[in-house]
């Protein structure tokens, strides 16, 4: 018995030692930096290559925390993240307006696309305009999955329903799965379902998945990241030089250098555009 | 099927390549739970006793309390961690959040009331005659207590290896305490729901096959521990 509770105590001393090893992440505090993002940046394997390099750059350590753009933009609200990078133009514009963000500045592009099994029981392939396409998925109720999470991507298929003008909430075939992108396609794939996905993620899970491009290059399916700076002003917790600095290395040349070629060697074509210093307006000519 | 396959195939070159992040991500997962369970016992154990031992108006209740609590949902947890530990929360001065730490806090929670209702039912099984006899041979209480706690280690044992179990298989409150940082708070389970949802199938395999394989050998040590001396 004394045997058994000397090898316990060793085994307790051992690792309580061990969790020293936390003690200096609660007094660096100042150079950690909240990055709250999408799913999408994190999925695709984006955020993986940038952020070692911001890193080692600036000595700054970035806790990324991927959730949907609504989520990020709450986080923000609440002054608990430093920094973000979303895709909800609309949802961004409020933000800064309501006073929660400052300096709101274009990173990059890509589009969305709808996707669906290759079959296509509601014969959308080749249909120019998205809001066309969802009007004849609900006229054949054709099964559509929604990420249902207030995520950019969501309020994406929202203002695309909007335009087609058709009713589909609470719908049978119209379903929510409250998941990331990855997840969402993954449940898609399974149930031969039509749904929305921004191209980075798509093509990054592509090979896994049962799903075709099935309508693209439609003007409103246009995804569009900027980086918000969380406003100081209201929350004095906020670290003020460590989301500028990373907002300022995302326009910075060899960040867009690097998005431009991501993707690439593994993909055949790049998952996003670089767009620092453009116009909105200009994106997609 | 292949996919299966392929799993097992790439959590043996991970393994044997010593892949420098998921060794990262196995230690810190055994590190995490291994505190969380450590402070768990000491809390659940000794909390376990008190109750066990003790009669008091109400205990009925604060057993039924604890024993609700054996299956406090994960996320419940990580919600409400997150919510005191936010910078702008009660405890948001620690500057805590998205740690490592914030996932022992988070995952100690939810094992005590684990260790807490065995060791009340353990405790609670031995003899009541046994404590008069103990105490009768002239041990103070304290030496009595000690007695009893030997006495009860097959189930106490148990008690840990639930508790354990309970935090290393934890999601719920990991992703949302920890924020599933690379290198830094990532933990097998964060990591495999995200290697999941990036359709990287063959890891997530890989991870989960790791964390199985993590959880046994724990067991097995605990276990040998506890079935080393019979009872008698």
């Amino acid at each position: 018995m004394k045997k058994i509770t000397h090898s316990f105590i060793a085994f307790i001393a051992l690792v309580l030692a061990s969790s020293v090893l936390f003690v200096p992440s609660v007094y660096a505090q100042q150079k950690n930096i909240i990055l709250a993002t999408t799913t999408s940046t994190q999925d695709s394997g984006l955020l993986d290559v940038l952020i070692p390099v911001f890193e080692k750059k600036t000595g700054y350590f970035v806790k990324t925390i991927a959730v949907g753009s609504g989520q990020a933009m709450a986080m923000g609200q609440k002054g608990e993240a430093d920094v973000l990078l979303v895709h909800s133009p609309a949802a961004e514009i409020k933000f800064v307006a309501d006073g929660y963000g400052i300096n709101r500045r274009l990173i990059m592009h890509n589009d969305f696309v709808v996707v669906g099994p290759a079959a296509d029981p509601a014969k959308i392939k080749g249909i120019k305009s998205a809001a066309e396409a969802f009007k004849k998925i609900a006229a054949e109720q054709g099964l559509f999955l929604s990420r249902g999470d207030n995520s950019g991507t969501h309020a994406k298929e929202k203002s695309i329903w909007k335009a087609s003008g058709v009713k589909y909430e609470d719908e049978k075939w119209y379903q929510q799965t409250g998941l990331g992108m990855g997840q969402t396609l993954n449940v898609a794939s399974e149930k031969r379902a039509y749904t929305l996905t921004d191209r980075g993620t798509y093509l990054a899970l592509k090979k896994r998945l049962d799903l075709d491009i099935l309508v693209e290059g439609d003007a409103i399916l246009l995804n569009i990241y900027h980086v918000i700076e969380v406003n100081p002003a209201k929350f004095p917790k906020v670290n003020i030089p460590g989301g500028k600095a990373f907002a300022d290395f995302m326009v910075s040349k060899e960040t867009q250098g690097i998005i431009k070629t991501f993707g690439v060697d593994k993909f055949g074509s790049p998952l996003f555009f670089p767009d620092a210093g453009k116009k909105v307006e200009d994106l997609g000519k | 099927m292949d996919l299966i396959f392929e799993g097992i195939k790439k959590a043996f070159l991970l393994l044997v390549t010593l892949d420098r992040e998921v060794l990262g991500i196995t230690f810190l997962s055994l590190k995490v739970s291994g505190l969380a369970t450590i402070i768990s016992v000491l809390i659940g154990v000794s909390t376990g006793t008190v109750i066990a031992l003790n009669a008091f108006p109400g205990k009925r209740i604060v057993v039924s309390l604890v024993n609700t609590g054996m299956g406090l949902p994960p996320v419940v947890v990580g919600l409400f961690v997150t919510i005191f530990l936010w910078r702008n929360g009660p405890f948001g001065f620690l500057g805590i959040l998205y740690t490592p730490l914030a996932i022992i806090i988070a995952q100690a929670i939810i094992a005590t009331p684990i260790v807490m209702g065995i060791t009340v039912a353990a405790m609670q099984q031995l003899p009541k005659k046994l404590r008069l006899q103990i105490l009768a041979l002239g041990a103070t209480r304290l030496q009595m207590v000690w007695m009893l706690i030997k006495e009860a280690r097959l189930s106490l044992l148990a008690a840990i290896m639930a508790g354990f179990g309970g935090v290393i298989s934890e999601i719920g409150a990991s992703i949302m305490v920890g924020g599933n940082i690379k290198g830094y708070s990532r933990v097998l389970t964060t990591a495999t729901v995200m290697e999941t949802s990036r359709g990287n199938f063959d890891v997530a395999i890989a991870l989960s096959i790791i964390l199985l394989l993590l959880a046994y050998f724990i067991n097995l040590i605990l276990t040998h521990i506890q079935q080393k001396e019979r009872p008698r």
